[in-house]
């Protein structure tokens, strides 16, 4: 048998080129969202945002390696004790953390700050991947369910106390996976309809409008359906329940919201409402975007994304740098990249023999996924400002570090899919 | 069981992506309107600094107000090539100078933005501000921020008023809520410090629109996001502000302290501190200059005396012990005790005097004896013990005069002076027993104890009022709201009871009309009461100290005096405080020779 460490003939480089494209990518990024023509900047110069992620990827390349040479039997025997020590951590946060930027999510260590929540994701996952694995495990078991959203839940909310709200709702994505390993689509679809009906009812200012469609609906579905009296009972107490969870929302949203907190979700929803407000992100960020036509303004001839016209644009808005100096055609290689990386880890994912190695690579798709749609979308103005950052792309260590330790374990344990015994 | 979901996930993930590229599209290839909202380049951001409350004294006479200031500003990366020798013309720069500023600009490195309006010129004159308003447009990417910066009508009051500048970095991390800017301008001392909150007002912001040019065109949607500017409250202070110029003209070339108050509502009438400087030196271009000057110089004029500078009390004391003494019935205003000069020195014809007489002539070994009585009450048999106890009643009558503590008057870093109490003792003997021989030299006002002048006017009101003073303040209005803050609002009574005020009252009275202080004090149609202290201060002379109030019934000004190195309390503060009630009294000077006395200053003579 060959060393356990040397995984170099089974690795699947396909992964890891494409890992290796979009790092790259990233860093020439930074480097534009902070370069001034008049200032003569080198792309290495570690006062600037680019110098110091050149060193975060240097780090990341030795954690990758690191990360290789391990025994592939250390993540899944260890995913617990990882996962209790995460958690202390995240409590602790709150008292030992520095402050950046309003929030206390940081811990220092020396003049080094790193964000515990940003692994909270790799580890929740690994313990999650563990516990589906885990002999006797089954989806349909309640209890077991149970126990799947207690262990999102945990960390989830010890992040929301840090006000990160952002890397909070990227813990949703494991419900994704919980779907794809057997639960029933059903909380899919509620959860779906649920935000769906509250979007809804805060663009439409007359919920009676909403009512009327709800009431179409049904009347549709009465009289295109089977009509059996059950049938027809339970459509219109189904769609009672709706008007109702509606007018709910409608009085929460305009009667005990005072106005500024009103248009501050109305915002969230439609950036348009306020584009000098809350919506001033979006509609620079928009602006910049749409300033780059179809081939871009050229590297580093941005100027929208120069001239802190956008906020946060070395990290949360950093995709309007490539849309507005690569234009379409470089939107289209960055979100194809995304797209063919994502495609990769189903693809891993399938044709593991274990359910701890799938269900974990599928934790990582939808990850990477979540970020991708999430940071992407509110770039463009189609979804609500929520800051996350998008991978390899946005400025900083601890989000690089995170997604390269999710994706590296992947990778490893991918390579010794040959060695486990099918545990299905 | 879970066919087919596989392939949802990879449906899901490409019809994402194909959105976001539609979307892109959208935006990027088929909408022009952004690519022309990037030319255009939009939006600007224009900060309208708020004004900055004015400030009045008593009688609605203006003291601060705000004199408009123009910064030139530069957007770095709005400049073009423009014609510097006209720019340097305009503003007054040699070539070198207008370089050697560029390089400034970007040498600092955090501060230094392309985008953000930096600060080109700092505080233009108004003709450079006018002639360079219409040649502006020559020289895109240089705009004129407008702001104002404060001006005082006279120079006095410079310590009570403190200044304003712009805000330091440590300010603007102890600044949670965000609410300052660098740049912004924030009151650094005085009453500007203390009532920052009412005085800064609210910035507003204006958003315009501008053209490829950077030429602005007009307000963006009608005005519809802008905010207006709030200008800051107004302070009615209770100064009177002639009777503050004659303190500070009386004060000229002393240093010392006068501090009067009105003790019916323990509103401050004039605040004198000497030297002092002018405030118009501190503020506008030549700030950071003369504050290098003014915080440098030897004679201190930032250190504000009325509130700062602890003395030791001297024989103005002996009024609080003798009300102490009273209260805590060990003596009664007939009691007599015999000036043994034996025990401690003392001073002046007097040999067998009653309390009245005791206070008029100053007498030291009465108060020596007075103080013993209290301090060994014999409520304990152990003598430690028992001085203990004393001391602790005593220090709770002193400490009710507003002694030993800040009074918490409105303006930053007043001092507390000191009062012993036990634990003091305590550490100052190393937790060695003490008793009334290790402690008699505060009997005299000498001693441990220190007070600030304030205190000592406030003491003054105190006994004016017959027993309860309104804790002292310099603002009486704040906006269109003639009231006070509310812990100015409040009566602080003593522990003595109001008939022994009357004893004191007899006491001062008698000091004008026939002790120390009746060749300088004393004024016609009016009863004046006061009493005079002299603070050793060897190997120096002497300082000289006066307290007063007047009229003796409805007093309407209660005044402590301090004249540093001036020798006798009889001379020198007496003539000053009498000047100033003088003036405030009867608003005019009607003994001219005091006054030449005075400003003559040779009190040592």
């Amino acid at each position: 048998m060959k060393r356990d460490s040397d995984i170099s003939g089974s690795m699947d480089w396909t992964i890891v080129m494409l890992y290796m494209a979009l790092v790259i990518l990233g860093w020439l990024n930074v480097f534009a969202a902070v370069y001034d023509e008049h200032a003569k900047q080198s792309i290495f110069d570690l006062s600037l945002n680019s110098g110091r992620q050149l060193l975060f990827i240097a780090a990341s390349a030795l954690i990758a390696l690191a990360i290789t040479i391990i025994d592939m039997r250390f993540y899944e025997t260890f995913a617990y004790v990882f996962y209790g020590i995460i958690l202390v951590i995240l409590v602790m946060v709150p008292v030992i953390g520095k402050e950046v930027g309003g929030n206390k999510a940081w811990i220092g260590i020396g003049s080094f700050g790193l964000q515990p929540s940003e692994f909270a994701k790799c580890i929740t996952a690994l313990a999650l991947a563990k516990y589906i694995g885990s002999v006797g495990f089954r989806m349909e078991n309640l209890r077991n369910q149970a126990m799947l959203f207690i262990m999102i839940g945990l960390p989830m909310g010890l992040i929301l106390l840090q006000k990160d709200t952002g890397t909070a709702l990227v813990f949703t994505s494991f419900i994704l996976v919980f779907f794809r390993e057997g639960m029933s689509p059903f909380l899919l679809i509620v959860g779906l309809c649920a935000i769906t009906i509250f979007i809804l009812t805060l663009l439409i200012p007359n919920p009676i409008y909403l009512h009327i469609a709800i009431g179409v609906v049904l009347l549709v579905l009465i009289v295109t359906g089977k009509k059996k009296i059950r049938r027809i009972i339970l459509l219109t107490v189904g769609a009672l329940l709706i008007s109702g969870v509606i007018e709910s929302v409608d009085y929460v949203v305009h009667d005990v919201l005072k106005p500024h907190q009103q248009n501050r979700i109305k915002a969230l929803i439609n950036p348009d409402a306020d584009p000098l407000g809350f919506g001033w992100n979006v509609t620079q960020s928009k602006i910049a975007i749409g300033s780059g036509g179809f081939w871009g303004k050229g590297f580093l001839k941005g100027t929208q994304t120069k001239f802190d016209f956008v906020p946060a644009q070395s990290t949360d808005f950093i995709f309007c740098t490539i849309g507005e100096e690569h234009g379409w055609i470089g939107s289209l290689i960055v979100i194809g990249l995304f797209i063919a990386l994502l495609l990769r880890i189903i693809f891993l994912a399938e044709r593991q023999k274990n359910r701890f190695t799938r269900t974990y690579a599928y934790s990582v798709a939808c990850i990477f996924f979540f970020h991708f749609a999430v940071n992407i979308g509110m770039t463009i103005g189609l979804f609500p400002v929520i800051g996350i950052p998008l991978p390899f792309f946005s400025y900083g260590g601890s989000a690089l570090w995170s997604f390269t330790i999710l994706l590296f374990i992947l990778i490893k344990l991918d390579a010794h899919r040959g060695q486990v015994l099918q545990r299905i | 069981m879970n066919e087919g979901r596989k392939e949802i996930f990879q449906i899901v993930f490409v019809v994402v992506g194909f959105i976001f590229l539609t979307k892109l599209f959208f935006v990027q290839v088929i909408d022009d309107r952004y690519a022309e909202l990037a030319n255009s380049n939009s939006i600007l951001r224009v900060v309208e600094y708020p004004f900055r409350g004015l400030i009045k004294d008593r009688n609605g006479k203006l003291i601060v107000y705000n004199t408009p200031e123009y910064d030139l500003q530069v957007i770095m990366k709005d400049v073009r090539s423009f014609d510097s020798t006209a720019f340097c013309n305009i503003f007054h720069l040699t070539r070198q100078e207008l370089r050697k500023r560029f390089k400034e600009l970007k040498a600092k490195k955090k501060e230094y933005s392309a985008v953000k309006p930096m600060r080109f010129l700092e505080q233009l004159s108004a003709e450079d501000w006018a002639r360079s308003e219409d040649r502006l447009d020559e020289f895109p990417g240089f705009y004129i921020q407008a702001r104002t910066t404060r001006a005082y009508t006279t120079p006095a009051l410079a310590n009570a008023l403190g200044y304003v500048s712009e805000v330091s970095k440590e300010q603007l991390k102890q600044d949670p809520a965000h609410i300052y800017k660098q740049g912004d301008y924030i009151g650094q001392s005085g009453i500007e410090s203390f009532y920052e909150e009412q005085l800064r007002g609210k910035r507003g912001i204006r958003f315009r629109l501008r053209d490829v040019k950077g030429i602005e065109k007009g307000s963006f949607k009608n005005g519809e996001y802008d905010t207006l500017s709030v200008p800051g409250q107004d302070l009615t202070t209770s100064i009177d502000l002639d009777l503050q110029l004659y303190g500070e003209k009386l004060m000229k070339g002393k240093a010392g302290s006068i501090v009067a108050i009105e003790p019916a509502s323990g509103e401050i009438l004039s605040l004198v501190s000497g030297p002092s400087y002018d405030p118009n030196l501190l503020t506008g271009k030549n700030y950071s200059a003369n504050f290098k000057l003014i915080s440098t110089d030897t004679l201190k004029p930032l250190f504000n005396r009325p509130l700062m500078a602890q003395y030791r009390p001297g024989s103005i004391f002996k009024i609080a012990q003798a009300m102490t003494a009273l209260q805590e019935k060990v003596i009664s205003p007939e009691t007599r005790i015999v000036c043994d000069r034996t025990i401690i020195g003392c001073h002046g014809p007097h040999t067998n005097e009653d309390l009245r007489g005791a206070i008029a002539n100053s007498c030291n070994v009465y108060f020596y004896t007075a103080l013993r009585r209290m301090i060994n009450q014999g409520k304990a048999n152990d003598p430690f013990a028992d001085a203990r106890i004393g001391l602790n009643e005593w220090d709770r009558h002193i400490h009710s005069f507003g002694f030993g503590n800040k009074l918490g008057i409105d303006l930053p870093n007043e001092k507390s002076g000191l009062i012993p109490t036990p634990a003091y003792y305590d550490k100052a003997y190393n937790n060695r027993p003490w008793k009334f021989s290790n402690i008699y030299s505060i009997a005299i006002g000498e001693g441990e104890n220190l007070v600030v002048p304030l205190q000592m006017a406030n003491f003054a009101a105190t006994v004016a009022n017959r027993g309860f003073y309104y804790i002292p303040h310099l603002v009486k209005g704040i906006g269109k709201d003639l009231k006070p803050l509310s812990p100015y609002t409040e009566r602080h009574y003593t522990t003595i009871d109001s008939a022994n005020f009357n004893i004191a009252v007899d006491a001062m009275q008698q000091v004008v009309d026939a002790g120390t202080g009746q060749w300088f004090a004393h004024l016609s149609d009016v009863v004046v009461c006061g009493k005079t202290g002299t603070v050793q201060n060897e190997p120096l002379p002497d300082h000289s100290v006066f307290i007063a109030f007047a009229p003796r019934d409805k007093p309407q000004i209660a005044i402590s005096v301090y004249v540093e190195n001036a020798g006798q309390g009889a001379r020198a503060a007496a003539s000053i405080a009498s000047l100033m009630i003088e003036r405030y009294l009867f608003k005019q000077t009607r003994r001219q020779y005091i006054e030449d006395y005075v400003l003559a200053g040779k009190f040592l003579d």
